[in-house]
């Protein structure tokens, strides 16, 4: 199923990368804020959503990047160059990310900045749309949302164009034992 | 026709950006469309969703008020009305109860349906679009030319100079620094915004669940930032179950825009928390505006099944042409005919609904499954029940029923023709106010010698056992008799007697086409009369358009008029029929018929008539007679495509018409075969006249003909 997905979510300009521990996926994470240029001044700031990967890594080597932050408001978020948040679920024949995003801050953080990174756990992988919807607890979340490659829009001359008014690159990271080290 | 409208017509015609944008999107959308539903079973996939829907058509207050309970469980308020004054007045009051200033929208053409925007900035209140085409047509202050893609009729340099009044410096035309402008103009609107208004594509009753599907993100935006979301749904959106939700997320972005599924897709079921921590006002308005009038009709019922695709627009060979702002000011195209006939009124269609040449290219990709073109036809006809045929038409029909005056008529025009015509094969040019007719197409000659007299004078091999009674139609009895001949012919050598009964008629096809189907019926009696009196084994006809009259509408003209009296006998008929390429596909393979073996015929193309394609689905056995036969098939870039005549639609709207033909002559011409074939002789007075007049010197034939020397004996 990873393999399908990858194909599927790289088709739609997803970037997808896969660890197999919690602690590979932070090191990734660390060298991406820093490869992007994180820092504490607008525009370069990384916002982070508090998910239970943040439980289960040494989340201390993520504070002390300057310039990426647990407190996710409005203004920071937009003023964002990075959002990273964690998902619950990924579907394998279209791409797609699914996450119970009830809660504002993932929301914040995948739709105003420049860069949406997600987390995932490779067992959140479903075949597809109705695997999924039989998993899912509508009365439970109020607010599904799905993504499917970065924000995009052809409705200039219907050229393809990517970020619109969302991310214009998403990166994807499987990590296929959360809580494992090295 | 009103003048204003035919004036847009040739607006429309004349935007050389607006025909080109559209021109290009329909090539790759039909391309790409096609890839995206690679490995899906479209039938099992649209039967699912016609069910689904259909469902929801005839349970709309169970649903409604299923979902209001859930929805309102959930926190959500739930507002249902009939009427949009009531709609507009609600979202006011929970504007003004709150103080709002400013709003952003995603889109929602249901909202479009209501003019909300016009009547909120009236009360003071800034609303802005924020979906990229709705902005572009907003500060452009035009209405949307398409469904899913408003702006499509907008170049990107118009584009910029909207935005650089916006911003206030000017910008090029660089399509990505364009959206990034509109990236950096909106940021400030939604974080600002008091309120967010959205559409929904999809509500879930069981859940009180909706919807909504978006690639640019607005929708998350509209639906996450501002403290008050309303959603404004139509109620033909509900759906009983979530699990629902699957096929029609499989079929929207796939028709809609040949995506797998689109970049966001969001499903709200209740209030989410804003981020100052305070819990967001949700308002969902379930609106009916007549939906519920439509669901209640027996056959626009089915209109309910209607997802918003616009796949109706992107197929259409008019809607490339003329684009959506024709058809008014919201809902465009095929669907947006019929929704407008009903959201407004009846009357509002009078003129749209002739924009439909009826080449059922809609209703095979729509994943409604609804028979969009017959739904047309209805409206028509119930135009001409409410307001008459207009008194042009009517004099003719008057002269149609009558088949002695028809007939007498047509060998006078043999006659009359004779100056036109001027010893050829064609009229090339017509005088006057009929001048149209002959623009970019040359009109076949009356026939000296109609079929019905020819047909007296060939001599058919005696003792032949089964036999066939031959529906000719007008224009092989009165134009192309040689087809005739040539059918003859060829089931004379499968041991089959043709008979030509002479009281056939006209098929009523012309008169059903225009909605007059009490003209039609008659037609569809008088033809029973004489094609049933010989007890044949089949009755052939070679014009598939005349085919389809006999085999289905004769059927469904009189069940339409609610006449019983020769529907038995119309059953009978229409099981007799046959189209003349499958009768003789299953003579050759009975062996009956055995075509010359080792011919080399050369290169040939082939183009698809609508009704044989699209109604009886016999595309196959005329393209395997003619290879079998030597010929060598080389298929031309959209062979299914309508060639334009569309009967009198070339009569009536020759300025669509043209255009039409000219691709279809180029198309032909591409692919550089000195032979084209088709099954209809209707496409061959088009496809042939407009030949005529190009100069291109492609011979036009209709298999039949193409035929009758090919066999052996």
């Amino acid at each position: 199923m990873y393999e399908q997905f990858k194909t599927r979510a790289e088709g739609v300009s997803a970037e997808v990368h896969r660890f197999a521990t919690g602690a590979e996926a932070l090191d990734f994470l660390v060298d991406f804020v820093r490869t992007e240029g994180v820092a504490d001044q607008p525009g370069q700031y990384a916002v982070f959503a508090d998910c239970p990967f943040l439980g289960v890594v040494d989340r201390q080597r993520l504070e002390t990047v300057a310039g990426l932050c647990f407190e996710v408001t409005r203004e920071r978020a937009s003023a964002a160059k990075i959002g990273i948040s964690q998902v619950d679920w990924a579907l394998a024949d279209t791409g797609t990310l699914v996450q119970d995003a009830t809660a504002i801050d993932k929301r914040l953080v995948s739709t105003l900045p420049i860069i949406h990174v997600a987390l995932i756990e490779t067992g959140g992988l479903r075949a597809d749309m109705p695997a999924l919807l039989a998993d899912l607890r509508p009365e439970q979340a109020n607010y599904i949302a799905m993504i499917t490659g970065p924000s995009r829009t052809a409705d200039i001359e219907r050229v393809l164009t990517i970020g619109v008014h969302g991310p214009e690159r998403l990166v994807i990271v499987f990590i296929d034992r959360m809580g494992g080290t090295n | 026709m009103q003048q204003e409208f035919k004036a847009s017509i040739d607006r429309a015609l004349h935007n050389a950006n607006l025909t080109g944008a559209l021109g290009k999107f329909s090539e790759a959308y039909k391309v790409n469309r096609a890839k995206a539903y690679e490995g899906i079973d479209f039938e099992a996939l649209r039967s699912r969703i016609a069910e689904l829907k259909g469902y929801a058509a005839s349970h709309l207050q169970e649903l409604s008020d299923l979902f209001q309970k859930n929805a309102e469980a959930k926190g959500a308020k739930v507002f249902r009305t009939t009427d949009p004054a009531k709609v507009r007045e609600y979202i006011l009051k929970v504007a003004q109860d709150n103080g709002v200033k400013s709003i952003v929208k995603s889109k929602s053409m249901a909202t479009e349906e209501i003019h909300l925007n016009p009547f909120l900035e009236k009360a003071g209140i800034e609303v802005n679009e924020t979906d990229l085409g709705e902005w572009i047509i907003q500060l452009a202050g035009q209405t949307p030319s398409h469904m899913v893609m408003p702006a499509i009729h907008m170049t990107k340099e118009e584009v910029a100079d909207l935005f650089s009044k916006e911003v206030d410096e000017r910008l090029t035309s660089d399509i990505p620094r364009l959206v990034k402008v509109a990236r950096g103009e909106m940021r400030p609107k939604f974080l600002k915004a008091d309120m967010g208004i959205s559409g929904g594509n999809i509500a879930v009753a069981e859940t009180g669940s909706i919807a909504l599907v978006t690639n640019e993100g607005n929708a998350r935006l509209v639906t996450s930032l501002p403290k008050i979301h309303i959603a404004v749904v139509g109620i033909e959106k509900l759906v009983a179950k979530f699990s629902d939700i699957a096929p029609i997320l499989k079929a929207l972005p796939r028709s809609a825009t040949a995506q797998l599924l689109t970049s966001y897709v969001s499903i709200i079921s209740g209030p989410t928390p804003n981020s100052d921590g305070s819990m967001k006002e949700l308002h969902i308005i379930l609106m009916d505006n007549h939906r519920s009038e439509m669901a209640a009709d027996p056959m626009f019922k089915e209109a309910m099944q209607c997802i918003r695709c616009a796949s109706c627009l992107n197929v259409c060979p008019i809607f490339r042409l003329v684009g959506g702002h024709v058809f008014g000011k919201v809902y465009t195209g095929g669907i947006g005919t019929i929704l407008t006939a009903w959201h407004d009124e009846l009357k509002s269609s009078e003129d749209i609904q002739g924009l439909c040449i009826q080449c059922g290219a809609c209703k095979d990709v729509c994943p409604g499954k609804i028979d969009i073109p017959g739904l047309i036809m209805e409206i028509r006809r119930r135009l001409v029940k409410e307001q008459g045929v207009p008194f042009v038409q009517k004099s003719i029909y008057a002269v149609v029923n009558n088949r002695r005056m028809f007939h007498g008529m047509l060998r006078a025009a043999s006659l009359a023709a004779k100056p036109f015509a001027k010893g050829t094969k064609f009229i090339r040019h017509l005088p006057m106010f009929l001048a149209d007719l002959t623009d970019g197409r040359s009109l076949p000659a009356i026939a000296s010698k109609p079929f019905r007299d020819v047909f007296k004078t060939i001599h058919q091999p005696k003792g032949l056992q089964e036999k066939a009674v031959f529906y000719a139609g007008c224009l092989i009895d009165f134009a192309y008799p040689e087809m005739g001949e040539a059918l003859v012919k060829i089931l004379n050598k499968a041991g089959i007697e043709v008979l030509f009964p002479e009281g056939q008629t006209c098929c009523g096809a012309p008169a059903r086409y225009n909605g007059a189907y009490e003209v039609a019926a008659n037609n569809a009696v008088d033809n029973i009369k004489a094609l049933l009196a010989d007890r044949a084994d089949y009755v052939i006809s070679a014009c598939p358009t005349c085919t389809v009259a006999l085999d289905h509408e004769f059927v469904t003209t009189f069940e339409s008029l609610g006449q019983r009296k020769w529907l038995p006998q119309a059953r009978e008929l229409a099981a007799k029929t046959i189209d003349f390429s499958t009768l003789v596909k299953k003579l050759v393979d009975e062996g009956r018929l055995t075509l010359k073996e080792g011919r080399q015929l050369g290169k040939i193309t082939y183009h698809d008539s609508c009704h044989l394609k699209r109604t009886l689905h016999a595309d196959q056995p005329p393209r395997e007679l003619l290879q079998k036969a030597g010929y060598e098939l080389a298929e031309m870039f959209e062979c299914d495509i309508c060639c334009g005549m569309g009967g009198s639609y070339s009569l009536k709207l020759p300025e669509i018409s043209a255009p039409i033909l000219q691709r279809k002559l180029k198309n032909i011409k591409d692919t550089g075969a000195p032979v084209v074939a088709m099954d209809c002789p209707g496409c061959v007075m088009q496809i042939r006249g407009g030949m005529d007049q190009d100069g291109a010197g492609v011979k036009v034939h209709h298999t039949v003909e193409l035929l009758a020397d090919q066999l052996e004996d």
